[in-house]
């Protein structure tokens, strides 16, 4: 799916060459080069439309508060599937995203349940550094061991796993009023959701830094084409490392933003956005094999991912089947995109 | 030195095997005993199978991330349909691990995905189909048929699980089947070299097709073993088993790039995570600090390993 269609030598590498391609979902054949680079920032914020319209029609009386609980539920789904892209584009794969949410979450509501708003600001900063921290402990045994991501990812989420049931045994805990109204409130218009500014804000702060930078570059560029990369004189270690400390930021936003969502902190919440990110990841037309796809898909497809159960909801279906659903949607889109590049490759 | 244990893996698994059991007895003296080896070996078996799934894909190059949804849901549709006919509830069960995996085996090898977004996927569509399929049938409550608890608990002269007498044969094909046979010599080359074995006029898409298929219907019986020993099928019976299932196979030394490996190993590893298991239970370690050395064990033997054999 990867080694398709670019043919580029090193002189011409640029980061918009390198972001662009179909991804899992290229299936555009002979669009323009542009068109076709950049199909994932065209067609998700299409299919987020479309769904929304979707919900208009089957649901008119859709107002401000379907819209903020869209909202709220999307929010911890698109900051774990924004943990879940820095690592894939970097050419590995963060099982370990759910577990280190809930890390974030529990340590949330057990440290903020008694403390007034400007302290649970600076708690929460302490947060983001955990949470960079945790990401760094990730990437330095990877480096350090040389074991393939996905299994020390997967023994990482274990032990996560077990120190956020360690800080909080049971659902509980707390956060003052104002801290959750950062994400469940309305500030500027009713129409526009806190949750959703403050989503545009982290990725804006975290992400866009990051890709403006060398780190963005080369996190394309060992995701394309590790090899090449190393020849090119890229730091490859250093850049996985990277990755998933900026990843490990992400995670513990998320984390807090469960706090905020939910009001209290549950050890077993992280455990679906592992793989609940994943999806989106896959959907917002980001390459698992690294170097292809922007952030913003990912994000976008969590907002749809949220529709869907909703949308059955409306219809007087089981959103039972909003599983059975984002199951197979992720298995028609890698398949479809699958299907496009047999198609192109046969004359 | 370095090279002699490289090529004898196995040997230094087997030790570890045996000082986590010399552990255990030198924590609590008395307790290693032929009843207590019979329950290991119990526990053992449905962890086994599904990493012997595993292994088949891994040496492939892939991965199944949908064995536990499988297990799940070949034990509830077992359970589920026992009233109407045994066997035929045992064919359902067995049928919808052969489908998964069949279906996860075309979307990897025809439609070129990748493994573990495809199992991903046809993982979560057999829970969520699970999920609604259970609130249907609510009428008639799942029953495990009497066989099947006889094969998951029952023993045999009171100490030898009669599940071995499933997993021993399955083991013992497995590991003949990947060293004799045609088709498990082209796990290992397809796992090596896609690309070489297309070229040398090997058939990949059915050498992965039949590999999947394979894991599935071996995630099928790992599920039906698992509802014999716990007597109750629910939906989320072998959720646990997922992680365990693909450390057990890499512990025992399987490569996850595909094309080294084997099923002798993956016995040893899922032997030594279960012996782990009940030395942490028996430490009385509270179940977080358990999940906390667990993954802290399977990422040093999974690095230890590394070293070794790089």
């Amino acid at each position: 799916m990867s080694a398709d269609d670019d043919d580029l030598t090193e002189g011409e590498l640029t980061a918009g060459d390198l972001r662009g391609g179909g991804g899992g979902g290229g299936g555009v054949g002979r669009a323009p080069a542009f068109l076709r680079r950049n199909a994932p920032l065209v067609f998700m914020p299409a299919l987020v439309i479309a769904f929304l319209a979707l919900t208009g029609a089957i649901h008119p009386d859709f107002g401000a508060f379907d819209l903020q609980s869209l909202a709220l539920g999307a929010l911890p789904l698109a900051l774990a599937a924004a943990a879940q892209t820095v690592v894939v584009l970097s050419g590995g794969v963060d099982l370990s995203v759910g577990p280190l949410m809930a890390v974030a979450n529990v340590l949330a509501a057990r440290s903020m349940q008694h403390v007034d708003f400007p302290t649970s600001l600076l708690l929460a900063a302490l947060i983001l550094l955990g949470g960079a921290l945790a990401g760094a402990i990730n990437g330095l045994v990877l480096v350090a061991s040389r074991v393939p991501d996905v299994v020390v990812t997967l023994a990482a989420g274990f032990i996560w796993g077990g120190v956020a049931l360690l800080i909080l045994e049971q659902p509980g805990g707390g956060a003052p009023e104002a801290f959750l109204n950062l994400a469940t409130g309305t500030s500027l218009a009713p129409w526009l959701p806190n949750a959703v500014l403050l989503l545009a804000a982290v990725v804006v702060a975290v992400w866009l830094p990051v890709s403006r930078s060398r780190l963005g570059l080369a996190l394309y560029a060992i995701g394309s084409d590790r090899t090449a990369a190393l020849r090119s004189g890229v730091a490859v270690e250093r850049t996985r490392f990277l990755a998933y400390v900026v990843g490990g930021v992400f995670s513990a936003v998320g984390g807090l933003a469960l706090t905020m969502t939910t009001g209290i902190g549950s050890p077993l919440s992280g455990t679906y956005y592992t793989l609940s990110g994943l999806a989106a990841v896959v959907v917002g037309g980001v390459s698992l094999t690294g170097g292809r796809g922007f952030i913003a898909g990912p994000i976008l497809a969590a907002f749809v991912l949220t529709l869907i159960p909703t949308d059955l909801i409306f219809l007087n279906i089981d959103p039972n089947y909003g599983q059975v659903i984002q199951g197979t949607l992720i298995v028609l889109v890698v398949m479809g995109g699958g299907l496009a590049t047999l198609l192109r490759q046969r004359p | 030195m370095r090279r002699w244990l490289r090529e004898r893996a196995i040997v230094v698994l087997v030790l570890l095997l045996v000082a986590l059991v010399g552990g255990i007895a030198a924590v609590r003296p008395g307790t290693v005993t032929a009843d207590w080896i019979a329950n290991t070996l119990l526990f053992a078996a449905p962890l086994g199978l599904m990493a012997g799934g595993e292994t088949l894909l891994l040496l492939t190059g892939g991965i199944d991330l949908s064995v536990a949804s499988i297990a799940t849901g070949a034990a509830y549709l077992l359970a589920a349909n026992a009233a109407h006919g045994e066997m035929a509830a045992l064919a359902l069960g067995l049928g919808l691990g052969l489908l998964v995996g069949l279906l996860n085996g075309i979307g990897v090898a025809v439609f070129q995905v990748q493994p573990l977004v495809m199992t991903l996927g046809t993982g979560l569509m057999t829970e969520g189909v699970l999920v609604v399929y259970s609130q249907k049938i609510i009428a008639n409550q799942p029953h495990v048929p009497q066989f099947v608890v006889a094969l998951g608990s029952g023993r045999v002269f009171g100490v030898v699980p009669i599940d071995l007498f499933l997993w021993l044969p399955v083991a013992a094909l497995l590991m003949l089947g990947l060293s004799r046979s045609g088709f498990g010599r082209l796990l290992y080359a397809v796992g090596d070299n896609p690309l070489a074995c297309r070229m040398a006029g090997v058939r990949v898409w059915r050498v992965l097709v039949g590999a999947y298929a394979g894991c599935g219907l071996l995630a099928a019986v790992a599920g039906i073993v698992l509802v014999g020993t716990t007597n109750a099928a629910d939906l989320s019976l072998a959720n646990v088993y997922l992680l365990p299932a693909i450390a057990a196979a890499i512990i025992g030394g399987t490569s996850i790039f595909g094309g080294r490996g084997g099923y002798a190993g993956t016995i040893v590893g899922a032997l030594i995570l279960t012996v782990l298991d009940s030395l942490l239970t028996l430490l009385d370690a509270p179940e977080p600090v358990k999940q906390i050395l667990y993954g802290a064990i399977i990422l040093l033997l999974a690095a230890a390993y590394t070293r070794l054999t790089d």
